[in-house]
Parts: structure tokens; C-alpha cells; sequence
């Protein structure tokens, strides 16, 4: 209990640090540049920091710090802008965010979700801080308690939630679940470098898809292209005035819904190797389940918006303990910042040493994170209802902007052509699960923790196996901790549960039914897919066994899913909610114009950014979709374009960052940008 | 920021232009450009934490202070960067590349996918390190500096792949007749050391910085043992005591001491072989291949300048421990240690990664 003695002093001693004119300027700074970045989906901290990198050599270790962190608390923060606003996940942090957050901006409510998501956020930012001020004196042990079966058992636990989130058809969310779970194992394997529905003839896939895409295609591209179709607003009414307040009074009212899950949020940040990327599905799920009434989740709920938001970020503090601890990096961002720490001052290590020589630095970070989450809070506040009139705006005007935003996001994740190409086909998909009514939501589940999932299940049955062979109660012990026990009854608990709710939540709306021959389409080809992965997988020689059993098990499930749902089809009439089908449904009828000639439009700007690469592509783009399907006069789409370009060059160049290059470039040598 | 960057840019337009002008005998200036510094690996690893360390010195000393960026292009263990850098031709020091153990050790090995060749690329500077194996409490505690009373404890060990630089303490262990179950399939060190603190692993291994970070803190609360370094390479090519860890014993010496344990003959020759290539000279900068030997000639006079930089040893020691630096000559002798391995060696590995783990090097 002595290091509860030190506490109390190091705890002053870091606010005293704190509280300089100088740190909290740097604060500010930082806090400032985050927003910005954050504001942009698929560039979160990792590019915030990398661009912070070069000025961190022999700075002073506190104002370095109040940079850094001031750019990292608030990325979760910002990002909600473009959840709320436009449906697209801004990062891993807040895709549950949009499934509430979106209709609520459809429905002339942006205002009162973005503050409410700011007031919850800031709250999480807040009680996560305090939190670990007494967690982190007692992490290690705890931390230390989660081997391969309890961190197993927490990455299914995630999984879990797919059980709510899988639609009105439990079957499909499964096959849809595993779906993403196979669409993660695309690549060399992670034990013998087995490739996995890839080949070395195209190296882009043997490295795996990356979250970014694979976020941005499956919810952002399918929401941007019907809005498209509908030719309107966002917001399908005028947008309500003085909503921010009334979103602050939201929060007030769910205020021990936002507790228990900034709480949520703090502890599985904690724990390594997942990195967080659950925690705002586990809060959504945890949301709906503790809520009497559910009909209105996934058509605009506003504590759909509250439990994510209240999670991450007190996330990024529960982040800490891990980076700090033990010097394993919870997520991208964190593993930049410990090399950043390294640089400030005399260099800073991270690692067991810190908590005991350093702790008052320690409590500096954690504060300093508590801090900008206020400072961050209360701009983004005062922004959102001026930008929450972006749902006012004739969407046509809009989408050209997020196309080139979000296929600079995605050229980011690999530099690489390729990337836009699957963002293209990850987009395509998440139309058509959209269409018919399969959940994004558990796609998205099964993508994310595939990885987690197939690493700890090995290990953990590579170490249960060396254990039973020394004796069966080794073996036991290894296996069933009462941590293990209980994540287990959690996971029975919540998936029974969640099934029986699931009906209620409707991520897509009420999709109506009609007519077989789409849906049976669709199913076939998703069969299709999923057997193709399983002969392919199928096919790995036994000395990389390790490699095979997870997508081969993933996918016979999902086969067998399939094939239910394919015997069910043939069974029921055409008007079952199976048949569920977006075409069939009276907003369709709304729809100005065809998803052909919507989708053909993004096609057209990556097949020319393959032939002249992504600057030039992207200026004929603008130019020619303001004037041909916007239909506006030549002054404003000369000025539109124009603004559009130098804003992505401007940010390309602040960030350092390069553009797809085209056939062009191959041939002849280009000054930047138009490399 | 914003002035700086829009600065650089504005500068970089000049320069550009200018280059195209200047004659490739005038002194090389790099004022005003962006060097370009290409890691084939994540964030999290010991590499970007070594360009990280240099990026700024490096911009310091350069003739004209160029900004250096540190850029990441994880993928395929290294491979992938690799074989990117070797697409890239001529360049004028702005596109510089850094490789590390893991770079070396699939070119060695004759991994099919790799297409990179170290003998075109220009090598600037490289630096080595060390390694540390321990024990846990309960096995340290049978520990006499020879193995002999190991050798009937099974040991789990959490393996970044078979092929890694992880086939060091591997085949270590397996020299000294120890019984080492391996977890393959880790992310990095770091996570091995956590399955170790938490009692999953019960042995590991960590390079000098992860394990001065890290596991000193272990072995000073008693619960992990220091068992050997693979030590240091004198002027003479043997095998010493690694001058960061001077009270631990080499390999070598526990080898010697361990019944069974050889330090001749071809499983010896081996482990020394791929010692030799992963440790001593396992990160090196390089810029492209047929890049202008001025330019060669004055990034290898930076990295020297840095190295005489009076307050180089301290700052060093503490993020990269006391290891040897080369530029020059010395760096274009440590790629050719750091590359060559004779077959025997070469089929031994080989032969073993197949048997052991079923890996086979189509």
C-alpha cells in the first residue's frame, strides 16, 4: 500500500507541471491540430503524430507531452463530425456512432447528436482520467491476469455483440459475421506466412485488407451513393435550431447510461492486443440492453450516440496502462507516441520503470489527457451547430468533397492504387448488404476482431496443449481462470439476449420485402465466396496447419449458415422478411437516379485515377460532376473545383503525403502532385 | 507548422529547379529538400525507434539541413519494403532506405519472394546490437552457467516465426539440448516479454534495448534470471562478452560448459553464421542503387559526423546500447558480414527449419 503514499504527491506534482501558461499553450496547440486532423476520416493520430515526429528531439519532456497528447485525446472526439454528419466511421472509435448518429442528422437532429456525442465524450474523457489515477498503481497485476484464453475469450465476447446487432434474420448476421471474419484472414497467414485467398501475382492482397477500407467501404460508400440517388439533403428537413443544447440535456438524462460506458470504455481499453477497436460495439451493445424501450435503435436513438461516445474516449486513457506499462502499444497512434517519448528530453522509455521512477510524469500524461479532452470538447461544441448546417446543403454539392477525401483516406492505408480498387469492391459489397438487408454492423464485428480472434485461440490452444501434456490440472488451470468462467457466461448471457432483442434493431431501417430473385442472387454469390474461401483455405499443407483451421472452421460455418438460408428461401413465400430488399421500398421510389449511373461515377474517378493518376483524375472529376450531374453554372464549379483541389493539396503537403500515381507517371516524371 | 511546411515547399520548388542546373561534381547541398527515410516495418519495432533516433541528427549534420522523414511500409516481415527499395534507381540522397536482421535473414535463407539484392544498394552507416536470453525464477534458480540441469524442464517460448531473428535463441537452445516448446505467431518482443511476465512463456529473449528497457526491471524483482548474450565480435571474428552486459555469460561460454554442447563443427558454424549476420550488423542505411558517390560519400560523412558528436556515446547508450557504428568503408564491410553466409551454414539452417518446424523455402 506504500505506493498509495507516493501517489498523492506525484499527483500535485503533475498538476503543477500542468498548469503552465507555456503547457496548456501547447495544449491548445495540439488540441487544434488533432481536431483537424480528426476531422478526417482514415487520417486519426498516427498521421497527427508522425507529423509532430521531427520537432520532438531534446524538447522539453512536458510541453512535448501536452503536443502530443493534446493531438491524440481529441481525434476520437472530432471524428464524430463525419460519423454524425455523413455516416462515415471517422476511425475504429466511432463506427457504433453512426449507426444512431447518422439518422439522427437525416432526421434535422445533427446538432442536438453531435453534443450529445461531445458531452459524453468529454464526461468518458473525464471518469476515465480519474479512473486510472488509482487503476494505474494497481494495473500491472490485473493486466497480467489476461493470458491467450482471457484475452480469447474477450475478443469473442466482442464478437458476441454481433448477436444484437444481426437484424431480423439471426442467421444472416451470423453468415455476415462471418463473412468479415474470412474477409480478415485474407493474406499471409499470421503463423507460416500461408497465403490465404491471395497470391504473390498480387501482392496487395497478401498483406490483408485494412480497417480504414474496409470501415469506409462497407458503411461510408453505400450511404453516400443512395444519398446520391435521392438528390437532396442530408437532412431530410430544416435542420432544428439551438439542437446543441438540447443534446447536452440528452447526456444529462442518460448520465449513468454514459458511467457505466466510459467505464466499459476504460477497462477493455486496458487490456492489450485488442486495441479498443470493440469498445464502442460493446458499448453500443451494452446500450441496447440495459434500454426498456428499443424500437428507435437504428433510426436515430439518441443514447445509440451517448453509450459509444462515452466509451472511447476514456478508451485512449484504459490505452495508456498497457503502452505505459509494459511498453505494448494499444493502438497505431500509441505505438507512435512511445517512440515519440523516446525523442523528448533525454528520452523517455516506456515500460516497467516508468510507474516507479516517473510517476508524477505518469500522472501528467493521464491529466493532460483529462484536459484536452475539456478543451477539445468545448471547440467542438461550440463548432457543431454551425457545421451541423452541412446536412442543409444539396448533397450533389457535397459528395464529389467526401469521394476525394475518403479515397485520399484510403490511398493512405497502403500507397498503393490498389487501395481505391477495394475501397471500390468493399464498397460495392456494403451496397448490396445494405440492399438486402444483411448487417453491416456484424461484418464489420467479424473484420475487426478476426485477427485478435484466430492469434489468441492459437496461442492459447498451442500453450493449453504443452500444458495438458505436462498434466491434466496444468492444463485446466490454463484454460478456466474464473476470468475465462465469467467472460463465458457474459458471452452465453449477451448473445442469448441479444438474439431475442435483435428483431427490434433494425440497423437498416425497415426493409421491405418483394420479389425472389435479387436476394437469392445475392445469397448465391455470398455462398459462392464463402466456399471459394473454403477450398482455398482447405488446400494449406499440413506442416502450416496453424494457418488453416481458423478460416477453414470460420468458414463451414458460415457455410452451413448459408445453405439454411438458402433451404428457408426456397420454402417461404416472397413477401418473408427474408426477401428483404431496399429497391422494394417506398423511399426507393424517391431515388432521382439509378445505382448505376451513381456508382459509375466513383468508377469513373478511379479508372482515371489508374490512367493519370489521382490529381489530374480528381480535377476532371470535379469539374465535370458539378457541371454535368450537379448541373451548376461554370463560375461555381470552376470555383468548387478549384477550392476542392487546393484544400487536398494543402493537406497532402502539410502531412507529407504522396497521391496514387496513374499509367501517366509511369512514363513520364511529374512534379508533385502530380507524381 | 504551417510557415515551416509552407516554407519547405516553397524552398523545395527552388531547389528542384535548381537541381536539374548544377552539375553533379558541385558540392552537394541538400538545403530546402526532404529526405525520405523508408522503414519496412510498423511503428512499434526497434528499427523505427533507430531511425527516429537518427532522423534528427541526421538532418543536423547533412550539408544544408535537410528535413528527414521517417516513412513506414510494413509488410511481408520486410520483404515488401525491400523489394519496393529495390525499384527505386538513381536518386539525389533523397530516398534513403533502412534494413534490418530481418531484412537479411530471408535474403539469406533464399526466401522465394524476395527480389531485392543488398550488393546494388549504397550502404551509409550501420550499427549493431546484442540480445539477452533469461529464465524464470524457478528455472534460473537451476541455472550454473552451464544447461546441464535445464535439460529436463520443458520451456514455452513466444516465437515471432520461425524464420525470424527469433531462430537465434531457437537454435540456441536446441545446441545447448534444452526442451523449448515454441508459441509461433507473436507480434514482437515486447509481447513475448508480457507472455513471460504473466507466466505464460517461460523463457525469452529480447535485443539490448528491449531487454535494458524491460526485463532488467524483471531480473532486479527476482523474477526472471539472466542467462546468456550471444555476445560481442572482437577484431578477430571471435565470439566475446558483449561490452553492454559484461557480467552476463555468451553463448559461447554456456555452450562450452553444457555436456553435448559444441562450439565447433557445422551446428556451431551455423548459429555463428547467422549470428554474425543478424547482430553485429543489423541495421544499415542505405540509398538507392546507382545513386552519385558525392552524395554517397556525404551522408556517410554525416552519419560519421554524428558519431563524433560529443555527447554521441551518452545519448546512444541509452536508447541503443553500447554498440559499434560504422559509416564508409566500415559500413560497406559490415553489409558484406552482414550478408554473407557459406553454404554449410546456409543448408544446415535450412535443413533444421524443416525438420524442427516444417518450414520449407520453396
Amino acid at each position: 500500500m506504500e505506493i498509495f503514499v507516493d501517489a498523492l504527491p506525484a499527483l500535485s506534482s503533475a498538476w503543477g507541471q500542468i498548469l503552465q501558461p507555456m503547457v496548456l499553450g501547447y495544449l491548445v496547440l495540439g488540441v487544434c491540430m488533432g481536431l483537424t486532423i480528426g476531422v478526417f476520416p482514415g487520417l486519426g493520430g498516427i498521421a497527427g503524430l508522425s507529423l509532430l515526429l521531427p520537432f520532438m528531439f531534446g524538447m522539453d519532456p512536458v510541453l512535448g507531452l501536452a503536443l502530443m497528447i493534446g493531438m491524440i485525446a481529441v481525434v476520437p472526439t472530432s471524428d464524430t463530425f463525419a460519423s454524425v454528419l455523413m455516416g462515415i466511421p471517422g476511425s475504429s472509435a466511432s463506427q457504433a456512432t453512426v449507426l444512431d448518429g447518422f439518422p439522427m442528422a437525416k432526421k434535422g437532429r445533427a446538432a442536438r447528436a453531435l453534443s450529445a456525442a461531445f458531452a459524453s465524450s468529454l464526461f468518458g474523457g473525464l471518469v476515465g482520467a480519474a479512473f486510472l489515477t488509482i487503476f494505474i498503481l494497481v494495473a500491472r497485476p490485473v493486466v497480467l491476469l489476461f493470458k491467450s484464453p482471457e484475452l480469447l475469450m474477450v475478443s469473442i465476447f466482442g464478437l458476441s455483440m454481433v448477436g444484437i446487432l444481426a437484424g431480423r434474420i439471426a442467421i444472416k448476421g451470423i453468415v455476415a459475421a462471418g463473412l468479415g471474419l474470412l474477409v480478415g484472414t485474407i493474406g499471409e497467414g499470421p503463423f507460416n506466412g500461408e497465403l490465404r485467398m491471395s497470391s504473390y501475382d498480387y501482392p496487395y492482397l497478401t498483406d490483408g485488407l485494412k480497417l480504414v477500407i474496409v470501415g469506409l467501404g462497407i458503411f461510408a460508400i453505400p450511404e453516400i451513393v443512395a444519398l446520391l440517388r435521392k438528390d437532396k439533403a442530408i437532412s431530410d428537413r430544416q435542420v432544428i435550431g439551438g439542437g446543441w443544447f438540447d443534446g447536452i440535456k440528452d447526456w444529462w438524462a442518460n448520465k449513468w447510461l454514459s458511467m457505466r460506458c466510459s467505464l466499459i470504455g476504460v477497462v477493455v481499453g486496458v487490456i492489450p492486443g485488442l486495441g479498443g477497436s470493440v469498445v464502442d460495439w460493446i458499448a453500443y451493445g451494452h446500450t441496447i440492453q440495459t434500454s426498456k424501450d428499443k424500437e428507435n435503435f437504428g433510426k436515430g436513438d439518441v443514447r445509440g450516440v451517448i453509450g459509444p461516445e462515452s466509451s472511447n474516449n476514456a478508451k485512449e486513457g484504459g490505452g495508456l496502462v498497457p503502452t505505459l506499462l509494459f511498453g505494448i502499444p494499444g493502438s497505431g497512434s500509441m505505438a507512435v507516441f512511445i517512440g515519440a517519448l523516446a525523442l523528448l528530453g533525454n528520452g523517455i522509455d516506456v515500460g516497467p520503470s516508468l510507474l516507479e521512477n516517473n510517476l508524477d510524469f505518469t500522472y501528467s500524461i493521464v491529466w493532460l489527457l483529462a484536459l484536452a479532452n475539456v478543451v477539445g470538447t468545448v471547440l467542438c461544441i461550440a463548432l457543431s451547430g454551425g457545421i451541423a448546417r452541412l446536412t442543409n446543403i444539396r448533397f450533389a454539392l457535397l459528395a464529389p468533397f467526401i469521394f476525394m477525401i475518403i479515397a485520399f483516406a484510403a490511398f493512405q492505408s497502403g500507397q498503393n492504387l490498389m487501395d481505391l480498387v477495394a475501397l471500390f469492391a468493399i464498397g460495392f459489397l456494403g451496397i448490396l448488404m445494405r440492399r438486402f438487408d444483411w448487417s453491416r454492423p456484424a461484418f464489420l464485428i467479424g473484420f475487426v476482431l478476426s485477427t485478435p480472434v484466430e492469434n489468441y485461440s492459437n496461442n492459447a490452444n498451442q500453450i493449453a496443449g504443452i500444458r495438458f501434456r505436462q498434466g491434466w490440472d496444468a492444463g485446466m488451470d490454463y484454460l478456466f481462470s474464473w476470468i475465462t468462467i465469467a467472460l463465458i457466461v457474459l458471452t452465453v448471457v449477451s448473445v442469448i439476449v441479444g438474439l431475442r432483442q435483435a428483431k427490434n434493431i433494425m440497423a437498416e431501417g425497415d426493409v421491405p420485402s418483394g420479389g425472389k430473385r435479387a436476394p437469392l442472387v445475392f445469397l448465391l454469390a455470398v455462398i459462392g465466396f464463402i466456399g471459394f474461401a473454403l477450398w482455398n483455405t482447405s488446400s494449406i499443407p499440413d506442416y502450416a496447419a496453424t494457418d488453416r483451421v481458423f478460416p477453414v472452421f470460420v468458414a463451414s460455418v458460415s457455410l452451413a449458415g448459408a445453405l439454411i438460408l438458402l433451404v428457408q428461401m426456397m420454402l417461404k413465400p416472397e413477401t418473408h422478411t427474408l426477401f428483404a430488399d431496399g429497391e422494394r421500398s417506398a423511399d426507393a421510389a424517391d431515388n432521382s437516379f439509378g445505382l448505376w449511373p451513381t456508382l459509375a461515377w466513383f468508377a469513373f474517378l478511379l479508372g482515371l485515377t489508374a490512367l493519370a493518376g489521382f490529381i489530374i483524375a480528381l480535377a476532371v472529376f470535379l469539374v465535370s460532376f458539378f457541371r454535368v450531374r450537379a448541373g451548376i453554372n461554370w463560375a461555381t464549379t470552376l470555383i468548387l473545383s478549384g477550392a476542392g483541389l487546393a484544400f487536398i493539396m494543402a493537406m497532402a503537403w502539410v502531412l507529407n503525403r504522396d497521391f496514387p500515381p496513374g499509367v501517366l507517371q509511369s512514363y513520364f516524371d511529374l512534379p508533385w502532385p502530380f507524381t | 507548422m504551417k510557415v515551416t511546411s509552407l516554407t519547405r515547399r516553397a524552398a523545395m520548388g527552388v531547389v528542384a529547379a535548381a537541381a536539374l542546373a548544377v552539375p553533379a561534381s558541385a558540392d552537394v547541398d541538400m538545403s530546402g529538400k526532404t529526405i525520405e527515410w523508408t522503414i519496412p516495418f510498423s511503428e512499434t519495432g526497434g528499427s523505427a525507434k533507430w531511425a527516429n533516433f537518427f532522423a534528427p541528427l541526421l538532418s543536423e549534420a547533412l550539408p544544408g539541413n535537410p528535413t528527414v522523414v521517417v516513412k513506414f511500409m510494413p509488410g511481408a516481415g520486410s520483404t515488401k519494403g525491400a523489394n519496393w527499395f529495390q525499384e527505386q534507381e538513381g536518386g539525389d540522397g533523397t530516398v534513403m532506405f533502412g534494413s534490418s536482421g530481418s531484412t537479411q535473414f530471408p535474403y539469406l535463407l533464399g526466401d522465394p519472394r524476395v527480389r531485392y539484392e543488398y550488393n546494388d544498394w549504397e550502404p551509409v552507416m550501420a550499427s549493431g546490437t546484442g540480445g539477452v536470453a533469461y529464465l524464470n525464477a524457478e528455472a534460473g534458480a537451476k541455472f550454473d552457467g552451464s544447461a546441464n540441469n535445464l535439460k529436463d524442464m520443458t520451456f514455452i517460448y513466444g516465437n515471432q516465426g520461425a524464420t525470424r531473428l527469433d531462430l537465434i535463441p531457437a537454435l540456441a537452445w536446441e545446441m545447448l539440448g534444452m526442451n523449448v516448446e515454441h508459441v509461433l505467431g507473436i507480434k514482437g518482443r515486447g509481447d513475448g516479454r508480457k507472455m513471460f511476465e504473466s507466466g505464460e512463456a517461460t523463457i525469452d529473449y529480447q535485443t539490448s534495448s528491449g531487454y535494458l528497457k524491460g526485463s532488467a526491471q524483471l531480473v532486479e524483482a527476482g523474477k526472471a534470471v539472466p542467462m546468456m548474450t550471444w555476445g560481442s565480435l572482437n577484431a578477430d571474428g571471435d565470439i566475446v562478452r558483449d561490452p553492454t552486459f559484461p557480467d552476463i555469460p555468451t553463448f559461447k561460454e554456456v555452450c562450452d560448459a553444457t555436456d553435448g554442447c559444441e562450439t565447433s563443427g557445422a551446428q556451431w558454424n551455423a548459429w555463428k553464421a547467422f549470428f554474425v549476420a543478424g547482430f553485429p550488423s543489423q541495421k544499415i542505411a542505405f540509398l538507392p542503387k546507382g545513386t552519385d558517390p558525392k552524395i554517397v560519400e556525404t551522408f556517410s560523412n554525416a552519419f560519421a559526423a554524428i558519431a563524433a558528436r560529443p555527447d554521441f556515446a551518452e545519448i546512444s547508450a541509452k536508447r541503443l546500447g553500447k554498440y559499434p557504428m560504422y559509416t564508409g568503408a566500415g559500413a560497406a564491410a559490415a553489409l558484406q558480414v552482414a550478408i554473407t553466409v557459406d553454404d554449410d551454414a546456409k543448408s544446415y539452417v535450412t535443413g533444421w527449419l524443416k525438420d524442427e518446424f516444417g518450414v520449407e523455402l520453396k
